[in-house]
């Protein structure tokens, strides 16, 4: 089984940054690991501008972002990338295997960077009774669909949470003819930036219900409708307040977590509540040798805090491997 | 117009088992379900465990098919058909001595059905052997014969079979008209195709009613019994190593903490009755039952290890199974009331059903060429790394992951389609791709990919279980 110095396991911002900041510290042996066919992440979806605004005063869309940090990194001859290798095992003793077409294959790393990003809470973790009809999506695979497919989910939508995804999908599905017919937050105020507030909801006249949920969820074989709610200060549905929402399509966006199955597989302490690595620093793991950084490590709002705290996770590493470890 | 030997009306467990079992001789079958799959009706939503043959009132089939059906899935079937049941037993928990009788009851009344290896056990040997089990329990009957299967490969496999032994396979018709004609043949009209047979079997599940008006018979008094169950993360997998029971209630088996053959344990099911065949929602008073019975029985349970939730309806027709012939319309047999344990018995109702057959004149003769065995299916998730090596060096698209929390590959997916499946449900139940923590997230454009390549369709024409559940609604070119 071949030894490498570093082996970063995921090509999002997170693991791009890491990668080009373990080498500029003086790591040369770097073996990057992506599931997808190409660099990016998350970003490739994203293609609203707003990336970029602190990190290359520009701005930029997710992808002209991404296309920054995939150019440096296909520049860097210290960094190897494997696309299309899905990470499956990652022990204590730093042995990484992966699955490609066609090969199974392991390596050993002397410091592992754990870069995997972060999945959406879906309906059934809140949970939101009702039927399982289709037309019930992760805001994400949602904008996945219309942004690099063309695929147009439906054409009457209900928006559930007002976090900056929900936002920018319901606008985003606006400027697609779906005619949104509300978002709806069981907050009393919306974890969304409030330029997305105004320009992805009030210039397209769609409803924000604060402080309400959905009750439950209608339709046998596609949506067809939401009950919808007030709910109190214990987020309790408050008696005759409900009304129903005639709809096809119900996109959820109520959170994410970070993704850390792999993390957890090999013994590092996560945290229950969050599903991030337990750590007293940042970008830390339980276990010696292995980092976590960017979505993964904590969710973040702003993909430009992403890129500059996994500078810091690649730097770690190249002091840890500079300690001598084996 | 061809006139077949036997008409099966539903694909559910028992419709599948009995087309198997018939598929065996020279015959013609035809089995006509109404969904665009198999395996969509009650048989698709259960908990999935082979029960031992316990718990069932003594002299009723139920009694008698279920400890039978229990005999044929672990023996012959499993054997022939590479089904993915295991036998992982049961426990039914006492809660202080005033259960003990109880315990002792059901017990005597298993033996009584020829269920093997019951045994009461005490508070010792719970703590060695389900070290999450309540304190509070004190004793346990251990039922080692039960075991669990996925009850939708389960179908599959049978259908599978049947398919490859000569049986036609109509999806998407429902049959919505039944007659008989003076020389006692029947006529049946479904989704828009016109049939004849000699005798009907009727395994319509909830809607058995629906086909015993059609045929002239009064309906069976169908009561739909909603269930409600709630699975777990795959990392709580090793939460029981058996299923673990209360004492049953007068209506139900009770809110038990199940082990799946797929790995993610369940909590569940609810046992309530609903006048609407169509009720499958999920409701929070649901959850809130399920979790306060499971958490009774395994306080570490937790609301936030729920990675997804169902209900199913039982098709209760009084407290017994249906199975005989009708004699006010001679050549028609009921298959009804398919309540729990329907999919331990069903082998069993298959094989009784075809002594009701036989006795009205259905001529039994095997089939030389009949083939009992069926291609075990490959799950990445159930095999270990080496074999995977293998696998991939085999074919590398079994390196090519499309669902990342349940480990599903290309391949999978591919035979999944190459064997029937046709909807993106169909694809979860055969792959479990989409039936992880993400539910979808990652996969769902990839596997339309793969099925608008492998079934020429278009985005647009992609559903998630038949016509009416179209994924996307528009596509811009
Ligand atoms: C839907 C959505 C919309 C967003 N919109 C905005 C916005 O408008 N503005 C903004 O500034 N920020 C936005 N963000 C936040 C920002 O995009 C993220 O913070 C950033 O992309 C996180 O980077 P990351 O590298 O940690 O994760 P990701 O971008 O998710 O990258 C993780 C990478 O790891 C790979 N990976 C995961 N597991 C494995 C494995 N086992 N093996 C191999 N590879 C693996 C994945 O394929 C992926 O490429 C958004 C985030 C999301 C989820
Ligand atoms: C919550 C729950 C938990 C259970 N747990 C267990 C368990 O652990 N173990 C166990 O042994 N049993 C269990 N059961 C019982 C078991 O699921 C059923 O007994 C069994 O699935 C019934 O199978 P079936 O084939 O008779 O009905 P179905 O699976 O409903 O099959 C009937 C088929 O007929 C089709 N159909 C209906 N109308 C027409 C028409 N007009 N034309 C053509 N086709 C038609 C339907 O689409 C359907 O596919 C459980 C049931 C429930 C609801």
């Amino acid at each position: 089984m071949r030894t490498r110095d570093l082996v970063v396991v995921g090509g999002g911002p997170a693991g791009m940054a890491a990668a080009l900041a373990a080498r500029d510290a003086g790591v040369r042996d770097i073996l990057l690991l992506e599931r997808d066919q190409h660099l990016g992440g998350i970003l490739n979806q994203c293609i609203h501008p707003g990336f970029g605004l602190h990190r290359f005063k520009a701005e930029l869309t997710g992808p002209e972002y991404a296309d920054r940090f995939a150019k440096m990194t296909a520049a860097a001859p210290e960094i190897e990338v494997s696309l299309r290798s899905f990470v499956v095992g990652l022990t204590p003793e730093r042995r990484v295997s992966y699955l490609k077409p066609g090969a199974l294959e392991e390596v050993r790393a002397r410091a592992v960077i754990m870069a995997t990003g972060c999945r959406e809470r879906t309906r059934e973790m809140i949970p939101i009774p009702g039927t399982r009809p289709a037309g019930v999506y992760p805001a994400g695979l949602a904008q996945k669909m219309v942004n690099m497919e063309g695929w147009i989910p439906g054409r009457e939508a209900v928006v559930i949470g007002s976090g900056d995804i929900g936002l920018i999908m319901a606008r985003r599905m606006a400027l697609e003819g779906v005619k949104v017919r509300a978002v709806i937050e069981i907050q009393d105020k919306t974890r969304g930036l409030v330029r997305n507030v105004v320009q992805c909801l009030e210039d397209f006249g769609i409803p924000l219900y604060m402080r309400h949920k959905v009750a439950a969820i209608r339709g046998r074989d596609r949506v067809e409708a939401v009950d919808v709610v007030r709910v109190d200060d214990k987020f309790a549905a408050v008696p005759g307040s409900g009304f129903t929402i005639s709809c096809d399509t119900v996109l959820v966006s109520v959170g994410l977590i970070p993704e850390n199955e792999l993390l957890e597989a090999a013994g590092a302490a996560i945290d229950p509540r969050t599903n991030g690595p337990v750590s007293a620093e940042l970008n830390g793991t339980s276990i010696p040798g292995v980092f976590a950084c960017g979505n993964s490590f904590k969710v973040y709002d702003l993909v430009d805090w992403v890129s500059r705290d996994s500078e810091l996770a690649g730097r770690a590493a190249a002091a840890y491997l500079a300690g001598g470890a084996r | 117009m061809k006139v077949h030997d036997v008409a099966i009306i539903g694909a559910g467990i028992t419709g599948a088992a009995l087309a198997r079992e018939l598929s065996r001789y020279r015959l013609s079958l035809l089995l006509l379900e109404k969904e665009a799959e198999p395996a969509f009706g009650v048989s698709k939503s259960n908990s999935g465990i082979v029960h031992a043959g316990t718990q069932n009132p003594p002299g009723s089939l139920k009694a008698r098919l279920c400890a039978e059906g229990n005999r044929l899935i672990s023996g012959p079937l499993s054997e022939e058909l590479g089904l993915d049941f295991i036998r992982c037993g049961q426990l039914i928990a006492a809660f202080g001595p005033g259960d003990l009788p109880r315990l002792e009851n059901i017990k005597a009344e298993g033996e009584a059905m020829g269920v093997e290896g019951l045994e009461i056990v005490d508070r010792a040997w719970l703590d060695a052997n389900e070290p999450n089990l309540s304190r509070e329990a004190t004793a346990a009957l251990h039922c080692p014969t039960a075991g669990m299967i996925s009850p939708y490969r389960f179908v599959h496999a049978l259908v599978e079979n049947a398919v490859g032994n000569g049986v036609v396979l109509r999806e998407l018709s429902p049959v919505t008209a039944i007659s008989r004609g003076a020389d006692g043949v029947f006529s049946l009209t479904a989704g828009g195709g016109n049939y004849k047979a000699r005798s009907v079997v009727n395994a319509a599940g909830l809607y058995a009613d629906d086909i015993a008006r059609m045929a002239g018979l009064p309906p069976y008094p169908i009561r739909p019994r909603k269930g409600e169950e709630y699975l777990l993360d795959r990392k709580r997998e090793h939460i029981a190593n058996r299923i673990i029971f209360p004492l049953p209630s007068g209506k139900s088996k009770g809110i038990l903490v199940i082990k799946t053959s797929d790995g993610n344990p369940m909590i569940g099911p609810t046992a309530h009755d609903t006048a609407d065949r169509e009720d499958l929602s999920t409701t929070d008073e649901g959850l809130d039952e399920v979790l306060e019975g499971a958490r009774r029985l395994m306080p570490s349970v937790n609301k936030s290890d729920i990675i997804a939730y169902f209900a199913g309806l039982r098709p209760a027709a009084g407290d017994d199974f249906i199975v005989r012939h009708e004699e006010a319309v001679p050549g028609f047999f009921s298959a009804a009331g398919i309540q729990s344990p329907g999919l331990t018995a069903a082998p069993a109702i298959a094989l009784m059903l075809k002594g009701l057959l036989a006795e009205r004149g259905l001529r039994l003769e095997p089939k030389e060429d009949f083939r009992p065995l069926r291609e075990r299916t490959v799950h990445l998730f159930k095999v270990p790394l080496p074999r995977t090596r293998e696998l991939i060096e085999e074919d590398p698209a079994y390196g090519d992951i499309v669902c990342r929390c349940e480990l599903v590959s290309a391949r999978e997916v591919r035979d999944a389609i190459k064997r029937g499946a046709r909807t993106l449900d169909g694809i979860k139940f055969r792959t479990r791709a989409q039936a992880g923590r993400c539910h979808g997230g990652f996969c769902t454009t990839r596997l339309m990919k793969i099925m608008q390549e492998e079934l020429g369709l278009s985005a647009a024409e992609i559903t998630k279980r038949g016509p009416g559940s179209e994924i996307i609604k528009d596509e811009r070119k």
